[in-house]
């Protein structure tokens, strides 16, 4: 972790309450749902986390308690630094405050971590979903969603599949 | 074509119809300006200076659906995207035909899963299949004149009976 | 197969102004099926007259499930998903991806593939700038840019072709090193190519860059900035035309950028034309990064010999039975990464492209998460017309640099 990462991290860790992990220099600090936008506003305002790079999550099922973690990853042009702040959210509540009035760029990125995992942002001006069709059914990159593989035709399955696949009319 | 070889002295030529129409056809096709993913920078590039496909009475990339007889998809058709397509399909004027370039529009290719019509054949009727990926301009104005090939050979029983 | 939706006003009321409901306002669709919009992009517009009040882009069109399908595969072969992405700069999304492959796994690199990997990264940049000039040229009526600026690009996907026998797709760069060493002829190619580009930037410049009509139609137009840029996370060269003079190549250097002698274009006008200006000048800066690499070029092997990681070369499957063995384990079984989580970013042309790559102690990455900078350049779209016109609006979109298969993966 480099060294001017410290103090911030234990400024984080004072006010909010967030542990640390660390892997290959990168620092990664847990902080509760209910806190996060608290976090993010010191992060920026105070410590020149200007960049919201990415905005994601993670799907640990079967476990159920955190299933998802949100994913901030935040950079400092200022101070040349990264820190990747990391919510843990529950299956049967996955809600987070949503953090659109911090970062503009968290509206767009929030609406593709709810179409994509099912994740509600309270709060969010926008909740619509942004990639997936508005009628499709299910979140596909939660880790129960099927990939959708359909099988290659070859000749020993050949006629199987003839059966099912759509064609359209002239 | 070389109309000029047939001439005799007379300056006419006999043909048929159906030949006469096949052979404007195929001479000045108006494919519809219509790029889905990166097949359509390949697409581009066969129009550009090093392939050239005007050569083949082609360069006149149409934006409109109305004014084009050939759709060429170029690129990976989503879920999302099926629908539209169709849509600009059914506003072609009749006669119109396909070409679907690349694997991702002709079988799904590399992205076999939720989000990707495995093949456009499931949303629109094709003619032509370019492989490749992508397809090299090489390979596109191969199909194109494949299809021309398939053009040749339709005669106006088929129209008749398949607008009646 | 669903069916088209029928947008009623209810669904976006909440995004356009009070005007537009009562019919004051006119609500204008243009896309996905449309020239300028470079892809299948859909933006909604609400016009009084032809002035631009609000903009709703929607975007999916493209969606592709690229981050569901790369978890199915093991590292080696989710990394052909990649090059697809950002189909413009295939080269840099192999080489973001396999840094991260790389942090993820501790491997390193020689410096020979270091090499190779910069230059034929600053040419698929050249490649994705001549794409950018020309569809820009030709959406602002300068038709020949477009022929011109296909011709040129023709010259750096023959070098690709040469290294790795495909036009874009080369999947070239993998994790530990590259595919194989760059064949003898490909310095003198490079030569010639970076020698008679030279010449050709300048005249594009004579073309464009003092042309009255396309200054008319620039200065002053899509102001963004920085601080609504940093907002909107815009990275790349629309950051740095705002006058920030962030990029990655400098700030976190990887593959030996350091090594470099090269500056970072800015521009504190914001504009269209400062957009314009950057990435011409970039153009030259990627050239002085292919002289020197080429120059300092070393010898030596292109991959690394950790055969945990890296397949054997052809040439010692052969005569050596571990070598066989590992070879074999490593194309049916593939590598196991540990179960933690990497971030890592390079400047792809558009700007910071980071991978978010997270192992589970398998073969497969059981997440990835693509941060691309289509994504957020877009976003600041509705910010930056606001207030301009129609035709407006075409010049700023194609100024923004938006890749549709970057933005929807
Ligand atoms: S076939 Fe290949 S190049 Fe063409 S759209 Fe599909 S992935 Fe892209």
């Amino acid at each position: 972790m480099d060294k001017r990462l410290e103090p911030i991290v234990k400024d984080v860790q004072e006010k909010f309450g967030a542990t640390l992990a660390e892997f290959r220099e990168e620092a990664h600090l847990f902080v509760a749902a209910e806190k996060i936008v608290g976090a993010l506003t010191l992060l920026r305002d105070t410590h020149k986390f200007e960049l919201l790079s990415a905005l994601t999550a993670s799907d640990y099922y079967p476990q159920t308690t955190p299933r998802f973690h949100v994913i901030y990853q935040l950079s400092s042009v200022e101070k040349n630094l990264t820190l990747q702040v990391r919510v843990p959210v529950n299956e049967a509540n996955p809600q987070v405050p949503t953090a659109a009035h911090v970062y503009k760029v968290a509206n767009w990125r929030e609406r593709e971590v709810f179409d994509m995992f099912g994740i509600v942002f309270e709060g969010h001006p926008d909740p619509r979903r942004i990639l997936m069709p508005e009628d499709t059914v299910g979140h596909p990159l939660r880790k129960d969603y099927p990939l959708g593989y359909e099988e290659p035709q070859f000749t020993f399955n050949f006629d199987e599949i003839r059966v099912v696949k759509p064609a359209p009319k002239e | 074509m070389g109309v000029e070889q047939k001439l005799g002295n007379m300056g006419v030529v006999t043909t048929t119809l159906e030949n006469m129409v096949n052979w404007s056809r195929t001479n000045a096709m108006w494919p519809m300006l219509f790029g889905l993913a990166c097949c359509a920078i390949e697409m581009m590039a066969a129009q550009a200076s090093d392939y050239d496909m005007s050569r083949f009475g082609m360069e006149l990339m149409r934006a409109s659906p109305r004014q084009s007889d050939l759709m060429i998809v170029a690129g990976r058709c989503s879920k999302k995207m099926g629908p539209v397509l169709r849509r600009l399909y059914d506003q072609m004027p009749e006669p119109k035909w396909v070409i679907a370039m690349g694997d991702c529009a002709s079988c799904g290719g590399v992205f076999n899963n939720y989000a990707i019509f495995q093949g456009v054949d499931e949303v629109v009727p094709v003619d032509v299949y370019v492989a490749g990926c992508p397809p090299r301009p090489e390979a596109l104005i191969h199909g194109v004149l494949t299809l021309y090939e398939k053009v040749k050979g339709d005669t106006f029983k088929e129209y008749a009976v398949k607008y009646k | 197969m669903s069916q088209i939706e029928e947008v009623s006003v209810d669904q976006f009321k909440h995004l356009v102004s009070e005007r537009a409901l009562t019919g004051e306002t006119m609500l204008l669709n243009m896309g996905p099926q449309h020239p300028s919009t470079h892809g299948v992009l859909r933006v909604l517009l609400e016009l009084d007259g032809e002035t631009i009040i609000n903009c709703v882009p929607d975007i999916g069109y493209l969606h592709t499930g690229v981050e569901k399908n790369m978890e199915a595969k093991t590292y080696q072969k989710a990394e052909v998903m990649t090059d697809r992405l950002d189909y413009m700069n295939p080269l840099g999304n192999n080489l973001s991806y396999v840094l991260a492959v790389e942090k993820l796994v501790d491997l390193d690199v020689p410096a020979r593939a270091q090499a190779i990997r910069v230059i034929l990264v600053e040419l698929q940049r050249i490649a994705s700038h001549m794409v950018w000039l020309g569809a820009f040229g030709l959406d602002l009526a300068a038709m020949s840019m477009f022929l011109y600026c296909f011709r040129e690009r023709e010259r750096i996907l023959d070098i690709f072709e040469l290294v790795s026998g495909q036009r874009m797709m080369t999947t070239y760069i993998r994790p530990g090193g590259v595919w194989r060493d760059v064949p003898v002829e490909f310095d003198k190619a490079v030569r010639e190519f970076v020698q008679m580009f030279h010449k050709r930037v300048d005249e594009y410049e004579r073309l464009l860059t003092r042309n009255p009509i396309f200054i008319d139609r620039l200065v002053g137009i899509g102001y963004l900035s920085v601080e609504t840029a940093l907002q909107y996370g815009v990275t790349g060269p629309n950051l740095r035309a705002s006058g920030s003079d962030w990029d990655l190549r400098k700030a976190r250097p990887y593959m030996g950028y350091e090594q470099y002698d090269f500056n970072i274009p800015t521009r504190p006008e914001g504009d269209t034309y400062a957009r314009y200006i950057v990435r011409i000048e970039e153009l030259r800066e990627s050239l002085k990064i292919i002289e020197q690499a080429l120059n300092k070029m070393p010898l030596g092997p292109v991959n690394s010999d950790n055969r945990k990681f890296v397949p054997p070369p052809r040439a010692e499957i052969g005569v050596s039975m571990e070598a066989l063995i590992h070879h074999f384990k490593l194309w049916t079984e593939g590598f196991p990464a540990p179960k933690n989580s990497v971030y890592s970013a390079v400047e792809s042309p558009r700007g910071e492209l980071g991978m978010y790559l997270e192992g589970d102690g398998g073969p497969k990455p059981y997440r990835i998460h693509l941060r691309t900078p289509s994504f957020d350049n877009l976003a600041v779209l509705p910010e930056i017309v606001k207030g301009h016109l129609v035709a407006d609006l075409v010049a700023i979109l194609a100024s923004i640099d938006i890749v549709l298969g970057d933005i929807d993966r």
